[in-house]
């Protein structure tokens, strides 16, 4: 149980560091991009909404700093995330609520695929120790790891779209679609996601691979392998059972701390592929001068990757009962 | 025990490691003993040496670049031919060209944001693991918050209130979110070396906790750190390439990064000019290989359970944004 507390202590931190950073930035940063942006939007927001705005960044307020930072917490606090200027009068939290099914569909079922593929490669490749997966794998990793991420995603685009016109370039449906559930659009919507999702997987799944083939390593020259070996069990009830399972969980919060990098290689790819997500949304924000939806998305996305690792340190705690000892 | 939110595969102490020279001989010997030891590594003498050849490429771009890299001088949306051997852009400028004077900033930034953020790295972990105690507690929970922050929302973020910065901008976005990654691996290093007799020995002598830190234990560190700094190279570079590449560099730069963002701007993939695309990306890659294999041939000195007789394989996850 410590532990968990410990984790979750670490969750609410970090937490609170973010919300600060959102806070400090647009009042740290020289030039004052809060009084620019406001100069941009200048006629086109009732004084309400301005009013709104001058109170979150900071900007004509004659209350202190320290009143302007509860405020701003009791704000977050109620999911009061204010009125996106590029879609105004829209709030930002609808906005969001817009872009965020797509982004967690395609983050949950390629997470999972890589996640099940990964582990699967990683583990052939420690039992085979010399074998094809075993050599090829690490030089094949160390060009992948160098690898802009968005240009992977451009040259499948090439590729596919392009040259072979195998698959549409991007956008998350096909052009004056409706979102309904017929088949229709699920098929549109799985052909869209194809070339996004490649992408991802394919950079994706290194860590994975990585990381369980050296933790399979060394559970394979525990005694507990020998003695199955010695009981003559079948080998690949020794490779999954025995050695495979008991590598499985460093490999999750191993990928836990990579999970920020596979985040922001999600919201490159979702740029690439113009793809309806909470990374396109992210970069129109930032070229609309959108602030308050930029601010609301930074949050998004960091809570996501909280809760992510948050989950698995204490699905490790609850697994593995040597993490709730110490 | 410390404050240990997320566990990393620590690099085991060196148990056998001979008496450690001290002072400014040992950061020499350290440095000559990484270098004996690349040129004996296949992979690391092939990363040498295309560092080496981008190296050379931007020393001499002036002399290389058959043309002005900016100037809109030619039919836009040529073909590759022997005039120019990339084709042209859709403004007309010769793709090879960009390329060559582009290898300037790109190399650049790798260099200074990989050698700032590795300092702070050094800075924080050392610091963390020399002191200990409460100071040790709190720089491990920062080091441990910019750990999980996700790197590239927040970069996006610094830039667009900044507006499109130029370099110095970009190496500073690069240094907030790339030092933590660096500091949570020499902390537990540095700490293994805190209670070792010759650093006693030095304290004993009355030498003060700065000269000790920089004299006596960062010289036993060096092949840790120089891992650490093309770690933070290559991450530097991708992380430059993907900002500019979302416009928020200076679109004036010549580099790799604003050529991919013009590329894509002009939608070069769909008007039949992919190499404007194609080969920045490339060379990206190329770069990031180099370091990656010279990475490979330090992390076999600074982990010695890879060396002897049977080499173990172990290849650093690099982050990458």
């Amino acid at each position: 149980m410590a532990v968990i507390i410990r984790r979750v202590e670490f969750f609410l931190i970090t937490l609170w560091a973010a919300v600060t950073i959102n806070f400090i930035l647009p009042r740290m940063m020289p030039g004052n991009p809060a009084e620019a942006m406001m100069a941009h939007f200048q006629g086109r927001l009732n004084p309400a909404a301005l009013h709104a705005l001058e109170v979150a960044f900071g900007v004509n307020t004659k209350e202190t700093i320290w009143q302007q930072y509860v405020q701003y917490l009791g704000d977050i606090v109620h999911f009061k995330f204010g009125i996106s200027l590029s879609n105004f009068p829209v709030p930002v939290m609808h906005v969001v609520m817009q872009a965020l099914p797509w982004t967690l569909t395609l983050a949950g079922v390629t997470t999972v695929i890589s996640f099940l593929l990964g582990t699967l490669i990683g583990m052939i490749a420690a039992w085979r120790r010399g074998g094809i997966a075993d050599n090829l794998m690490p030089p094949v990793f160390v060009i992948i790891s160098a690898l802009p991420y968005f240009w992977l995603g451009l040259i499948c685009i090439y590729v596919f779209a392009v040259t072979l016109h195998w698959l549409p370039s991007g956008f998350g449906y096909d052009e004056g679609g409706n979102i309904n559930l017929s088949w229709t659009f699920i098929h549109q919507a799985i052909t869209h996601a194809i070339l996004p999702a490649l992408t991802i997987i394919v950079t994706s799944i290194g860590g994975w691979i990585l990381t369980m083939r050296n933790n399979m390593i060394g559970t394979l020259s525990e005694d507990y392998v020998r003695m199955a070996r010695a009981k003559g069990l079948h080998p690949m009830r020794i490779m999954i059972q025995y050695a495979g399972r008991n590598a499985i969980l460093p490999n999750i919060t191993g990928f836990a701390m990579a999970l920020g990098f596979v985040v922001s290689g999600l919201l490159l790819t979702e740029i690439v592929f113009t793809y309806p997500g909470v990374g396109y949304l992210f970069l129109q924000a930032v070229a609309a001068e959108d602030y308050p939806l930029m601010q609301a998305l930074f949050l998004f996305v960091t809570i996501a990757v909280l809760a992510a690792v948050l989950l698995a340190d204490v699905a490790n705690a609850l697994l593995d009962p040597r993490i709730r000892a110490r | 025990m410390a404050y240990q939110p997320i566990a990393i595969q620590e690099p085991a102490p060196s148990p056998a490691t001979p008496a450690p020279a001290t002072g400014r001989a040992a950061w020499a010997a350290g440095f000559v003993r990484i270098g004996a030891a690349l040129s004996s590594n296949r992979k690391a003498v092939a990363g040498v040496l295309i560092l080496l050849f981008f190296t050379v490429v931007a020393i001499f771009a002036p002399l290389i670049a058959p043309y002005s890299p900016s100037a809109e001088a030619f039919a836009p949306g040529m073909p590759p031919s022997s005039a120019h051997w990339l084709g042209t852009t859709s403004y007309g400028q010769d793709i090879f060209s960009q390329l060559v004077w582009g290898t300037r900033q790109t190399l650049l930034i790798g260099l200074i944001g990989g050698l700032a953020a590795t300092a702070l790295s050094v800075f924080v972990g050392v610091t963390s693991a020399y002191l200990g105690g409460m100071p040790d507690h709190v720089l491990s929970v920062i080091t441990d918050i910019f750990l999980v922050l996700p790197a590239l929302p927040l970069m996006i973020v610094i830039a667009a209130y900044e507006k499109g910065g130029g370099f110095w901008v970009l190496v500073g976005v690069i240094v907030i979110t790339g030092w933590s990654f660096g500091a949570r691996q020499l902390r537990p290093q540095a700490q293994s070396l805190r209670n070792r007799d010759f650093l006693e020995s030095a304290r004993v002598r009355g030498e003060t906790s700065a000269h000790i830190i920089v004299f006596e234990v960062l010289p036993n560190m060096v092949s840790l750190i120089v891992a650490i700094f093309l770690g933070a190279a290559l991450y530097a570079i991708l992380a430059a390439a993907g900002l500019q590449f979302l416009g928020l560099g200076n679109p004036e730069d010549q580099s790799w990064g604003t050529m991919l963002f013009w590329g894509q701007n002009q939608e070069a993939l769909m008007i039949g000019s992919p190499l404007w695309i194609i080969a920045p990306g490339a060379c990206i890659a190329a770069l990031g290989a180099a370091v990656a294999l010279i990475n490979y041939g330090v992390d076999e000195i600074s982990n010695p359970a890879l060396r002897g007789r049977k080499r173990k394989k172990k290849v650093y996850v690099v982050p990458n944004p």
